[in-house]
């Protein structure tokens, strides 16, 4: 499904700036993987989504998505292939457009935009069922504008957003680390609802261990921009947080102090 | 105390009052110029400048093409299509060589110049002889351009109204609003850009071809302070509407309010002329009262929410017991 192929982005490059985000980066996902990744701050996990997204072009490597090589297309373009949530959640929706506006531009990802009309009614109408699954009560404020809604809802919203239009990959960028930890725990069920509902390869980034573990059927630890342990299957379900810590510590060494208190 | 007397007695309100139809005129078709502005600097959240430049543009193309021959309304049309291109060059000044901007604006407001000097067969100043013509709008006929300029403006409305509700329009309100996310649902953000000044610039210049058929000549600085015009009008229809209605705009309602905020602008100089202010202190007086509105939000909202309100709220001088 997905394939990366030895991808590498340096920031900065030739500068005092000069940043080696990711370095050599390979992976193969299956379809219907649900990868989640920690690692350290700095330790390229969202480097490698943008990268993946399409944010800015790698340096070197490839990126293969269902078979179809995207590493020359640029961010709109592999959009059709891909459902994002960002961490902030005010980046992922426009705040000044009404929710089901916000819901049928996610409908025309990858699609070309013509001279329509914007939201039709038999969107609206699939729009109120999928809110209503989402159990937030947004359904019935649809035409409310998203700006009025909490950091959790628009997460939910933007979750929901990103599963429309049949994504190939869905890819969640610490999508639950700006909430509140029930408002967080509220989405990652929607997550795991809306991933397992639509069959989808999703990769999700974390900085909790424990929900790195309890959730998907695999887990990538990164550090200095190298995945530096790579579990599924029976091994992942088996795993605990003090096995991770400890894998932290043993293979990135002494350097992993400073930042396993930034994992939790 | 004579001299402020005699001053008084000296303006006759009657004077006042006749001059309405005329500045109602103007309004209208600085409104529809404001319009276009209100599509960058609202829609787009971008100030675009080359607005000063592609209004004198289709003020050029207009009074040329009908000095030639061509029907008002086909020399209006090319004139519109003369602004598309002008919006449409700082658009790609933007987007494709990373321009900022107010900058790439600024380029092409001073690359017009030269440009409309040679629309005008290098004369600075082109008169129309609204005798010699059939003119859309004219100053000769004031009810009959208050009324042209207004169904103009009510197409144009309609227009935008349902264009901005497609999918086209909705990506475009999209880009303006949040950008990384049109990005991440696929909308090609750099074109919505050049697509919404080209639209922008469009109408600029549609609004200039009026008013040098409405004022019977094009010169090559009436384009100059427009886009300081269409934010005037922009922003006064915005707050005189929240104070009618107090509420949010509807987008159709944003437009017409776009509209009446033009033609109060112009009641507004209507009246300062009137009081024989001299008018070459208009464009200071104008700067002052956007200045005025752009921050009369920022000053309210800091009003309820800043230190001194703190303080305030806190007892004089933040004397506690």
């Amino acid at each position: 499904m997905l394939d990366i192929i030895n991808i590498s982005k340096t920031f900065n490059p030739g500068t005092v700036n000069e940043k080696r985000a990711i370095s050599d980066i390979s992976f193969h996902m299956n379809k219907g993987d649900f990868v989640t990744v920690i690692g350290g701050n700095g330790a390229g996990k969202s480097t490698l989504l943008n990268a993946i997204a399409g944010v800015w072009p790698i340096d070197r490597g490839s990126i293969v998505i269902g078979g179809k090589d995207v590493t020359a297309l640029p961010e709109h373009k592999r959009a059709s292939y891909i459902g994002r949530v960002f961490q902030d959640p005010n980046k992922g929706t426009a705040p000044d457009m009404q929710i089901e506006e916000n819901l049928a531009l996610a409908y025309r990802r990858g699609k070309i935009r013509g001279l329509r009309w914007g939201v039709t009614k038999a969107e609206k109408e699939s729009d109120r069922d999928k809110l209503a699954t989402l159990g937030l009560g947004l359904e019935d404020r649809m035409n409310a504008k998203v700006g009025l809604l909490s950091g959790g809802q628009r997460q939910a919203l933007t979750l929901l957003m990103a599963s429309l239009s049949n994504p190939q990959l869905l890819l969640l960028d610490e999508h639950t680390a700006a909430l509140d930890p029930t408002t967080a725990k509220k989405v990652l069920e929607i997550s795991d609802e809306i991933v397992s509902a639509n069959g989808l390869t999703a990769i999700m980034i974390t900085h909790n261990m424990k929900d790195a573990i309890a959730h998907g059927n695999r887990l990538i630890m990164m550090d200095a921009g190298k995945i530096i342990f790579d579990v599924s299957g029976d091994e992942k379900k088996r795993l605990t947080k003090q096995d991770l810590l400890q894998k932290f510590a043993e293979i990135a060494g002494a350097n992993a102090e400073s930042d396993r208190m930034a994992l939790s | 105390m004579t001299a402020i007397l005699e001053y008084f007695s000296s303006l006759n309100p009657l004077n006042l009052v006749r001059n309405i139809p005329s500045s109602v005129a103007q309004g209208l078709i600085w409104g529809l110029m404001a319009i276009g502005v209100y599509i960058t600097f609202r829609i787009l959240d971008m100030a675009d400048l080359t607005v000063d430049g592609s209004f004198t543009t289709g003020g050029a193309c207009t009074v040329m093409l009908i000095c030639a021959g061509v029907p008002s309304w086909l020399a209006l049309l090319i004139a519109t299509l003369a602004g598309t291109a002008a919006g449409c060059v700082t658009g790609l000044l933007h987007t494709r060589l990373g321009i900022p901007p107010i900058l790439a604006g600024i380029l092409t407001q001073f690359a017009l110049y030269s440009v409309n000097l040679h629309i005008m067969g290098m004369a600075a100043n082109k008169s129309l002889n609204p005798d010699k013509y059939s003119l859309t709008v004219t100053s000769r006929n004031i009810p009959l351009s208050i009324v042209f300029a207004a169904v103009i403006a009510a197409v144009v409305i309609v227009i935008l109204y349902w264009y901005f509700g497609t999918e086209q329009g909705s990506a475009i309100r999209a880009t303006g609003n949040n950008p990384s996310m049109s990005r991440a649902q696929g909308i090609n953000t750099n074109t919505m850009k050049v697509i919404g000044l080209s639209l922008s610039n469009a109408l600029v210049a549609l609004a200039g071809g009026l008013m040098s058929e409405y004022q019977g000549f094009a010169d090559i600085n009436m384009g100059r302070g427009a886009i300081v015009i269409g934010l005037a009008a922009v922003i006064i229809g915005e707050v005189l509407f929240e104070a009618i209605f107090k509420s949010k705009l509807n987008f159709s309602f944003r437009l017409i309010f776009v509209l009446v905020g033009g033609i109060v602008y112009y009641l507004v100089i209507g009246i300062v002329l009137w009081l024989k202010l001299n008018s070459n202190d208009l464009k200071l007086f104008t700067a002052v009262i956007v200045a005025l509105f752009l921050a009369i939000p920022h000053l309210r909202q800091q009003a309820k929410v800043s230190f001194g309100a703190h303080g305030r709220a806190n007892g004089e001088g933040g004397k506690h017991a």
